[in-house]
């Protein structure tokens, strides 16, 4: 079924222009000039601030000498995933955030772009910078084939575990594969870094859902321990009038779109709303204006200060031209023949403030208005995947549905682990990153470090 | 305005500012284009026998992304005809009568030959002649330029031949590439030399290529050591400079290192007269001289200085032996917290580097604009020596500054506890508190 009204289609190559990477690679001769402005700082600040402590110095300094496949070793040591973490991570308020040019008066040392040029370096050549350990004989299944999962994974195999990812998807890398716009990422590279994973003997399993695929018990049978990284399951409704009409998409379906179709075959619409204003909201309002789509709104019932969207993601989306309706809520979805035909809408205005002191949004009556829209996209969160995590016998459940950890990791069933999204609600690439590393640690300690 | 015109050795430069002989100075057109652009004069390319250069000639090291901060070269004196460079620099002055043309001379060590060189370069109208003694390459291994300047008497025998031809002033041109460059200044001066300049180019061999292993600049797969210059080599030329400025009595030409109008200005309170430059031509053209020029005269406005004389060789008495030194002065570093960025690089380098008298920072009470901890360290001031370390490390201008504290005693200096004990018989060890 067609959408009412799509985006007129652009010509070929502006998909392609229009997706290109936002910040260039750097030329080695411009890597090894910024490289040479970082003080290389002791105990450095930007180091401190990535939750994988990369040795940020350490590697920065390796490109000013022209040792980029040391440079990458440092990355990829302390981070497996230092090839998207480069791309999508919000650095202005991690590393780059933390740098003492800031301090100095002068622009930060661009960090990501670096451990961009070092990485996409080895990734390019091909150059295999760690093997896996000697096998201990200990079975790990990691479940999920996204950065936690992953990273836990590489770290297990360098150490000698036989790991095995077992991933309901296609194709591995979860949200860097799907879920991030692809001018940051894409599937292509995600895919590429999953195979430096695989590059450590470990084995992955697509389209296997566990719970359904194989069970539980059998995966308890088989590992010794096993590590879920499950991550987030579908965006939130909005249980709104009309929301089954055709048009209305969860935002992570919308960006996968653009990440496993060709850019020119993903329908748009002619006129889109999109309802939240997180950094995938961003993802997607960008993406809608990329592929050609001529209005854009992005709706938020609070105002502009409260937008959960990092600075530079809002940036980007006003560069696009998206139009921002602060204080407003959708109140129905309109249709024609099936098909979204607009949203109507209604102001709020801040009202008292919730049990976390936040000024709750009340509708302010009489202030009804129509948008004419062909899409609405949902970018509210994502939901908890609560229902395969009670399957797990033992687990214990946070409050918002995620996994209860202990300290190392450890679930409520001991032999469980668990990090990223499915632990904590849905942070970065690169808090994912941590936590599967972290799970790693806590995984091994816990079978008695058997390498 | 202040008066940049210099006397020196009988000449009248319209400003201190010479390009000096090299590659800049090989053709009347660029010495034209070089006054036309405020040089005050141009020492030619070393006129000779003409020789055959290599190709390529040239190397350079850069820092950080910064380009040329040292450069060398293996090329030779000029390989022109000598009746083409005399005929050009009888054009030259005939257009630029006020702008000084000094001729550099290199010829066999033959007293009739140098008789010869000295009287073409007069007739053609050169104000000064400067004899490269200096050049450290090709023409060293045939018996001139550094293979007369590295020994003194050699040195001042030809200079007392070219004397006894020159009515211009005679300028000895010092090579560095010896053990004590004012033994054979002090030849030059003895043989009758009106003037030194200096320093002329380093003995150096630029680099390795690490794949070829051919250093730099490579000719047909193998290098030779040439003559380094370029902004690096300031610190030995103004050394060496000094030590000539304090033992000789003939004025000085300073070279080394001269890119801006204040290195000119630092050897000039060295001593030096008149200051040339080629590597920074070299790298940025001719017109680098509008600064130098603009850059001096605002500095000797603002000081008061009306000429060059009233602050040449000003930091030359400043200069002493170690011995001299007052060893009872004492500065520690302060760390300007408001001012300090966080980067440590004091605390590791006074750490490790030096004399472990700085603390990494404990809890940071100060935020970046993004709310990231400020790392501040702190100097441990009964500790610190006042070796400056710190202060050199530090990114940050005048965050870390050195202060003078009172000892409470009175100026000694290592020859005045000799002295001392010498007289009461007691070991001149020092007292280390």
């Amino acid at each position: 079924m067609p959408l009412r009204e799509t985006a007129p289609k652009l010509p070929p190559d502006q998909y392609e222009k229009n997706f290109a990477e936002i910040a260039p690679t750097l030329t080695p001769r411009q890597a090894a000039i910024e490289a040479s402005r970082c003080l290389y700082c002791f105990d450095a600040p930007c180091t401190i601030a990535c939750p994988t402590h990369i040795d940020v110095p350490a590697f920065i300094k390796k490109i000013s000498t022209s040792n980029i496949t040391g440079s990458a070793r440092v990355i990829l040591s302390a981070n497996i995933l230092g090839h998207s973490c480069g791309r999508v991570c919000p650095t202005e308020v991690l590393c780059e955030g933390a740098c003492v040019m800031h301090e100095k008066g002068e622009v930060p040392i661009e960090i990501g772009r670096l451990q961009r040029h070092a990485v996409d370096y080895v990734l390019g050549h091909k150059i295999q910078l760690f093997r896996a350990g000697a096998p201990n004989g200990k079975r790990v299944a990691c479940i999920g084939a996204g950065p936690a999962s992953l990273a836990c994974a590489a770290e297990l195999a360098k150490w000698g575990y036989d790991v095995t990812i077992l991933d309901r998807d296609e194709l591995p890398g979860g949200l860097n594969t799907y879920g991030i716009a692809a001018y940051k990422t894409r599937a292509a590279d995600s895919i590429r870094e999953a195979d430096l994973v695989r590059q450590l003997g470990v084995k992955f399993r697509q389209k296997v859902e566990v719970g359904r695929d194989v069970s539980f018990d059998e995966l308890e049978k088989q590992f010794d321990a096993i590590f879920i990284g499950a991550g987030l399951g579908e965006t939130w409704a909005l249980n709104l009038p009309g929301e089954d009409l055709h048009g209305v998409y969860g935002a992570i379906e919308f960006i996968a779109k653009t990440k496993v179709q060709p850019l020119h075959e993903v329908e748009v619409g002619k006129r889109v709303a999109c309802i939240g204003a997180g950094n995938t909201a961003i993802d997607v309002v960008t993406a809608a204006r990329r592929l050609g789509a001529e209005t854009v709104y992005l709706i938020y019932r609070r105002g502009e200060p409260e937008m959960p969207a990092f600075a530079y993601e809002y940036q980007l989306a006003k560069q696009d031209g998206v139009s921002f309706l602060w204080h407003t809520q959708p109140v129905r979805v309109l249709g024609s023949n099936g098909a979204v035909s607009g949203l109507e809408c209604v102001r709020t205005q801040p009202g008292p403030p919730d049990a976390k002191g936040r000024r709750a949004p009340a509708l302010v009556r009489g202030t009804e208005f129509k948008l004419e829209v062909d899409m609405v996209i949902r970018a509210v969160g994502q939901k908890p995947v609560t229902e395969f995590l009670r399957a797990v016998k033992g687990l214990v459940l946070n409050e918002g549905g995620t996994v209860k950890i202990d300290a190392r990791h450890q679930t409520g069933h001991p032999k469980y682990f668990a990090g990223g999204d499915c632990t904590n609600a849905g942070k970065e690439v690169v808090d994912a990153v941590a936590d599967g590393m972290a799970a790693a640690r806590g995984l091994d300690a816990w079978l008695g470090s058997p390498r | 305005m202040a008066d940049l015109s210099v006397k020196f050795a009988g000449v009248t430069s319209p400003n201190p500012f010479w390009l000096a002989s090299g590659p800049p100075t090989n053709t009347g057109g660029q010495v034209m284009r070089a006054f036309d652009a405020g040089w005050g004069g141009a020492v030619w390319k070393t006129i000779g026998d003409p020789i055959v250069n290599t190709s390529s000639r040239y190397g350079a090291i850069d820092l950080n992304g910064v380009k040329v901060m040292g450069f060398n070269n293996i090329e030779l004196i000029s390989d022109r005809p000598t009746e083409v460079n005399f005929r050009e620099i009888y054009e030259v002055k005939k257009r630029y009568p006020k702008n000084l043309v000094i001729a550099s001379l290199m010829v066999e060590s033959k007293r009739e030959s140098w008789h010869e060189m000295v009287r073409r370069a007069e007739d053609a109208g050169s104000d000064a002649l400067e004899l490269n003694f200096g050049c450290p390459h090709g023409m060293s291994e045939r018996g001139m330029g550094a293979a007369v300047g590295q020994v003194p008497e050699y040195t001042e025998m030809i200079t007392s031949w070219v004397k006894e031809a020159a009515k211009t002033p005679v300028i000895v041109k010092l090579t560095p590439n010896v053990t004590s460059v004012t033994h054979i200044a002090a030849a030059a001066e003895r043989g009758g030399a009106d003037a030194v300049s200096l320093i002329n180019t380093i003995n150096s061999l630029m680099g390795v290529n690490l794949e070829t292993f051919v250093p730099r600049p490579a000719v047909a797969g193998k290098s030779s050591h040439g003559g380094y210059c370029g902004p690096a080599v300031k610190p030995i030329a103004l050394h060496l400079l000094s030590s000539v400025a304090k033992n000789v009595r003939i004025p000085t030409s300073g070279i080394g290192g001269i890119g801006y109008w204040n290195d000119a200005a630092e050897h000039i309170a060295l001593g030096a007269s008149t200051v040339q430059v080629c590597t920074a031509a070299m790298h940025y053209g001719f017109r680098i001289v509008e600064d130098m020029i603009d850059g001096l005269s605002r500095y000797m406005d603002d000081r008061g200085f009306k000429t060059i004389e009233d602050f040449r060789g000003r930091a030359v008495p400043n200069v002493q032996d170690w011995g001299d030194l007052d060893l009872n002065y004492k500065v520690i570093a302060e760390i300007n917290s408001k001012l300090c960025i966080g980067c440590q690089l004091c605390y590791v380098a006074c750490e490790d580097g030096a004399h472990q008298c700085i603390e990494p920072y404990k809890a940071s009470a100060k935020k970046n604009a993004n709310g990231f901890g400020v790392h501040v360290p702190r100097i441990l001031e009964e500790e610190c020596v006042g070796c400056n370390l710190c202060a050199l490390v530090c990114p940050v201008e005048n965050c870390i500054t050195m202060k003078q504290v009172e000892t409470g005693r009175a100026p000694m200096s290592w020859n005045d506890r000799v002295r001392q004990s010498a007289a009461s018989r007691t070991p001149p060890m020092p007292s280390g508190d």
